[in-house]
């Protein structure tokens, strides 16, 4: 990879995938809008995406707020997902806004966030 | 650590399938205090992968923000009949395993 190719390359991309903030849209995250409890709170992320070799989603970002680690988790994909959604339990310190952000082979980034009210918040009790 | 592997037994090829894995492991925060006082280390799973017949098909970093025992699900296209091989190591070093075979027709 020299740095002619570099240049290249990142002109012929088109303007959107060269961006550096991501777009709102195609990324869905779900949460409870209330979570009674922040130490296990159930999440799901999907991504509109025909996840062919040439156009598919590379990476899912978590990121949190509040949380002392922002980055909560990276799911790396591929065109062998078929579909890009991914559900798991996340860990919530306080109420907060947790954002998606997906990357897609083509280099552009999407994002969502979603809002959730946490009762009894993860860390702070020593539970 | 145990785990448990959660895939159907059989798919057709091309099928999407889910896959979910769940993993008995505390997540330590780093934040919590045991019953003399001590804080506890911080010790949660980093690193997850899954391999089809030897192709990576998923692969995860996680952090103590993701709950204890944590359990993931992700989709994959059944493409052959094979094994799932799942890898993972936490902060302490200590690196599990589990696979589970799938027949595709």
């Amino acid at each position: 990879m020299n740095r002619r190719w570099f240049i290249g390359v990142m002109a012929a991309l088109p303007w959107a995938a060269r961006a550096a903030t991501p777009q709102r849209g195609r990324v869905k995250l779900e949460l409870p809008v209330l979570a009674d409890n922040g130490n296990s709170v159930p999440m799901k992320v999907s991504v509109q995406s025909p996840m062919s070799a040439a156009d598919h989603v590379k990476t899912i970002r978590l990121i949190s707020e509040r949380n002392p680690e922002r980055e909560m988790a990276v799911f790396h994909l591929g065109p062998r997902a078929g579909v890009a959604e991914i559900s798991s339990r996340v860990r919530l310190a306080g109420s907060q806004t947790v954002t998606a952000i997906a990357e897609m082979s083509d280099g552009s980034q999407w994002m969502d966030s979603a809002d959730v009210v946490v009762t009894l918040s993860a860390c702070l009790d020593g539970s | 650590m145990v785990a448990r592997v959660q895939i159907p037994k059989e798919a057709k090829r091309g099928q999407v399938i889910r896959v979910g894995l769940l993993i008995q492991h505390p997540m330590e925060t780093g934040y919590r205090l045991d019953a003399d006082g001590r804080k506890v280390a911080k010790n949660a799973i980093r690193s997850l992968a899954c391999t089809y017949n030897g192709v990576e098909v998923f692969r995860a970093h996680m952090s103590p923000g993701i709950a204890a025992n944590p359990f993931i699900q992700f989709p994959t296209v059944a493409e052959a009949s094979g094994e799932l091989e799942f890898t993972w190591v936490d902060d302490a070093g200590e690196r599990g395993s589990a696979k589970e075979s799938i027949a595709v027709t």
